[in-house]
């Protein structure tokens, strides 16, 4: 991810290798003191045998700092005196991490169970004693090197654990059911020389098991049906419970006047069938929600509240209230709009769009989302969280939001047309055969019902389906997690690309840029003070010479630099330099030597103008809309061949554009970061949200890129439509499948045996169809 | 057909087994982690019989 190849030279010292810890390239033995600390820690739990089995991409497992605290208060007390506390753990990638996280707790002498779920990145921890033991366990996991997050009721949503339950349950009962009601069947099929009371016996038999089966594995579909019912539509669950249940009550009806068939088996077989589509399409896309709130939890935060005798304590930010005092640590995000003590210097990227650092004068407001680049600060909040700019924003977006969700999949509106035709010819082909030839009405019922098995939406409700799991499967791979229903057939739609520029079309973090007025040995110097603080420049610093051994004895001066003796890094007038109008420069002052610039940037993706190619390709057009400057937005467009472009433009531009350009009937496809970005994102179309974002805008997106590559958006789009055209063709095969088969239902010449056949061999037909949408294509092309 | 009365209950018994043990997976929370699952058969030894081996 990080270009240190480019910059580390070939010629690089020879006692170059990797990280013991987190294998990472390292001078030492270990990366950083971090790493020392976790290695020690590991071997002194006796747990070092993790090395020689974990397999993760090297740098994951680099400590970060220590968490916020706040974790004793989410803690919740079980009985006789124990603890339990939920955690979402970054980084968790393989069975080993998972195993050393559960032994190293395990060590813990009150630890009585720990649990860590690979799927959900969730551990569960439960313990002997006082709630504050809470922040101790937090901070163990920490030190060994996975970042650590409260599990927000967020996270719990999106694992949604109860609904799978349910569906697998369902599931299981359903096979159940098909399976010995079939057994029970084939003997009625093949038995012709059965005798009346033995056949009489087998549809009792059948009876018993299906009724209950169908009563409770069905139990999903009802629901959804009786849902869509009181909302005066019809969707696909209407007719498949209708088909069910009436089925059920005609063999019922078969088994009371001993008939030839009983149709148990058909009605099990498609709740199988069905239940199977469903459990399979929540799985794939509960494992991207799953990611997506996690990467959400880990924003959620704490802040650091001054009381009236000057204490600081941790408080979650939903609790801060208008005029409590703050503490902003730099590097930290403010949660509320604040009034500083002092001048500040803010990162607003994220709010604003512009790129470069921002003065802020002393009794102007902070919005809230800024970061803090320069030394902490003393705030005032002006209003509580839920008043905030940030919370203004996430209601604008919910209220563009509604707009979207009255979006109708496609497969929904076929069986909107669908289903009341299918039911017609049902009660037409009852009608047909009570009335018209005059047989009893029981004859006339089991060829109804035969209609309405065979018309039964099976394909066609596994058509959609099984392509979405396929496709959002193999996107999820790659790095793009797919968060609603019906995106990736919006994103097939799309025809024109909003890009903002900052964090999207750009890497929103700085870049050190190689103009020649720094050597090697100059940015080896630099970077070992850099090594200890944590200002963005600095830390931009260190990506550029990641072997950079920390300097023994560096101090830093919060938000001016760093200095060890005589030997300053830091902003112009820290070093004794000359100011730079241009504030992203660090300077780096030594005794008898001339000072040496450090000029940053916030330099373009590497593969945002294939990225932008590639869609044109695709024939979207493409517009930039930043909040940035003029300048960096002209470049941006430049280098991107991008036309259409405009600058300072504020969240409410953004969407007026958007709206402008969808009641021309573009579909617009929004592609943000930042949280000036979220209520454009929500307006359009369909939205993506870039590498990195901010949480805002991950939840207003439909997809949450998570490659740092942006080639990603145009190859969502190509597996997007490409997914869509195979649901198409799924439908239309199943559709063609039904008109030839109805004829022969209404004429009553379909058996049970037949129609079981048809089922399973059109169910079989759309699966094999859909799995060609998980096809990967390659990234550019 | 009076061997029915023998294996009608049987197979029946035998599939509602089959049921209740599946039930039984379901509740205790089986299907909850198919991914770890699968990764936490080859790390099982206990930290007690670990004697601090170093890379």
């Amino acid at each position: 991810m990080n270009d240190t190849t480019r910059i580390v030279p070939a010629a690089a010292p020879a006692s170059i290798r990797t990280c013991a810890h987190c294998g990472a390239d390292s001078v030492e033995r270990f990366c950083c003191a971090g790493c020392a600390a976790a290695h020690g820690l590991i071997g002194a739990l006796g747990l070092a045998g993790f090395y020689n089995r974990a397999s993760l991409p090297p740098g994951t497992l680099r400590p970060a700092p220590p968490p916020a605290p706040g974790f004793a208060a989410r803690a919740r007390a079980l009985d006789d005196g124990r603890h339990e506390l939920d955690l979402l753990v970054h980084g968790l990638s393989c069975g080993a991490c998972v195993w050393l996280i559960e032994q190293a707790l395990a060590a813990d002498p009150a630890v009585r169970r720990a649990r860590v779920s690979l799927g959900t990145k969730r551990l569960t921890v439960v313990w002997e004693g006082a709630a504050d033991h809470a922040e101790e366990l937090a901070g163990l996991v920490a030190r060994l090197g996975f970042a650590v997050g409260p599990w927000t009721s967020a996270c719990l949503r999106a694992s949604d654990d109860s609904e799978r339950r349910a569906l697998i349950l369902a599931l299981g009962v359903a096979a159940f059911g098909a399976m010995n009601v079939m057994l029970v069947s084939v003997a009625v099929w093949v038995g012709t020389d059965m005798g009346e009371a033995t056949r009489s016996f087998m549809h009792w038999l059948s009876a018993l098991i299906g009724l209950p089966v169908i009563a409770v594995a069905g139990v999903p579909f009802y629901r959804s049906a009786w849902r869509s019912l009181r909302a005066g539509r019809a969707n696909m669950d209407v007719a498949i419970s209708l088909a069910v249940l009436l089925t059920a009550a005609m063999s019922l009806s078969e088994t009371l006047r001993n008939g030839p068939y009983t149709w148990f088996d058909g009605a099990l077989t498609l709740l199988f069938l069905l239940l199977a589509g469903r459990v399979l399409e929540g799985a794939a896309r509960r494992k991207a929600r799953g990611a997506a709130a996690g990467l959400l939890a880990l924003g959620t935060g704490t802040a650091m509240r001054i009381d009236a005798e000057g204490r600081a304590e941790a408080v979650a930010t939903e609790e801060l209230r208008a005029q409590d005092r703050l503490m902003v640590a730099t590097g930290e995000r403010l949660a509320v709009d604040a009034i500083a003590d002092t001048e500040a210097l803010l990162d607003s990227a994220a709010v604003t769009g512009e790129s470069r650092p921002v003065r802020i004068a002393r009794g102007a407001v902070l919005p809230a989302g800024a970061i803090n680049l320069g030394t902490p600060l003393l705030v005032t909040a002006r209003s509580a969280t839920a008043d905030s700019s940030l919370a203004m924003a996430a209601r604008a977006m919910e209220q563009a939001e509604q707009v979207r969700s009255r979006f109708v999949a496609f497969a929904d509106r076929v069986a909107h047309a669908y289903v009341p035709v299918v039911h017609t010819l049902a009660a037409a082909t009852f009608l047909l055969w009570w009335i018209g030839f005059g047989t009893g009405w029981q004859p006339a019922l089991v060829n109804a019902v035969a209609v309405l098995i065979i018309t039964c939406p099976c394909g066609l409700a596994i058509a959609v389906p099984a392509v979405q799991v396929v496709a959002v499967g193999s996107l999820f791979r790659r790095g793009v997690l797919v968060t609603t229903g019906t995106a990736l057939e919006r994103l097939a739609a799309a025809d024109h690309v909003v890009l903002d520029k900052t964090g999207t079309l750009t890497r929103g973090e700085p870049e050190l840029i190689h103009d020649g007025s720094w050597t090697e040995p100059d940015l080896r110097a630099a970077a070992s003070l850099a090594a200890v603080s944590r200002h963005p420049l600095a830390r931009a610093l260190l990506r550029a010479a990641p072997a950079a051994i920390p300097a023994p004895g560096a101090v830093e001066v919060p938000g001016r630099g760093v200095a060890i003796g005589d030997i300053r890094l830091g902003s112009p007038d820290f070093a004794g330099a000359v100011d730079d109008p241009d504030s992203m420069t660090l300077v780096l002052a030594r005794a008898g030597q001339p000072p040496v610039r450090f000029r940053f940037t916030d330099a373009l993706r590497e593969d945002a103008p294939a990225a932008v190619a590639a869609l044109e390709r695709l024939g979207l057009s493409t517009e930039i809309l930043s909040g940035d400057a003029p300048g960096p937005v002209a470049a941006a467009a430049a280098a991107c061949g991008i036309a259409a472009q405009r600058a300072r433009a504020t969240p409410r531009d953004k969407v007026e554009r958007i709206a402008e350009l969808q009641a021309q009937g573009r579909h617009v496809l929004a592609v943000g970061d930042g949280i000036n970005d979220a209520p454009a994102l929500a307006a359009a179309h369909v939205a993506a949200s870039a590498p990195g974002a901010t949480d805002l805008a991950q939840s207003a997106a439909d997809l949450v890129l998570r490659t740092p590559r942006l080639a990603a958006l145009p190859a969502a789009i190509a597996t997007a439509r490409r997914a869509q055209r195979i649901a198409r063709q799924n439908i239309a095969a199943s559709l063609v499948y039904n008109v030839i088969a109805v004829p022969f239902a209404v004429a009553g010449l379909v058996s049970p045996p037949l129609a079981a056949a048809v089922m399973a061999s059109s169910s079989l037909m759309v699966t094999i169809n859909a799995l060609r949408a998980g096809k990967e294509q390659p990234w550019t092309s | 057909m009076d061997v029915l009365i023998l294996l009608v209950p049987l197979a029946l018994g035998l599939g509602g087994l089959a049921l209740v043990l599946f039930l039984w997976t379901l509740r205790s929370g089986q299907y909850d982690d198919l991914d770890g699952a699968a990764q936490r058969i080859l790390h099982d030894d206990p930290p007690s019989r670990r004697n601090g081996e170093t890379t």
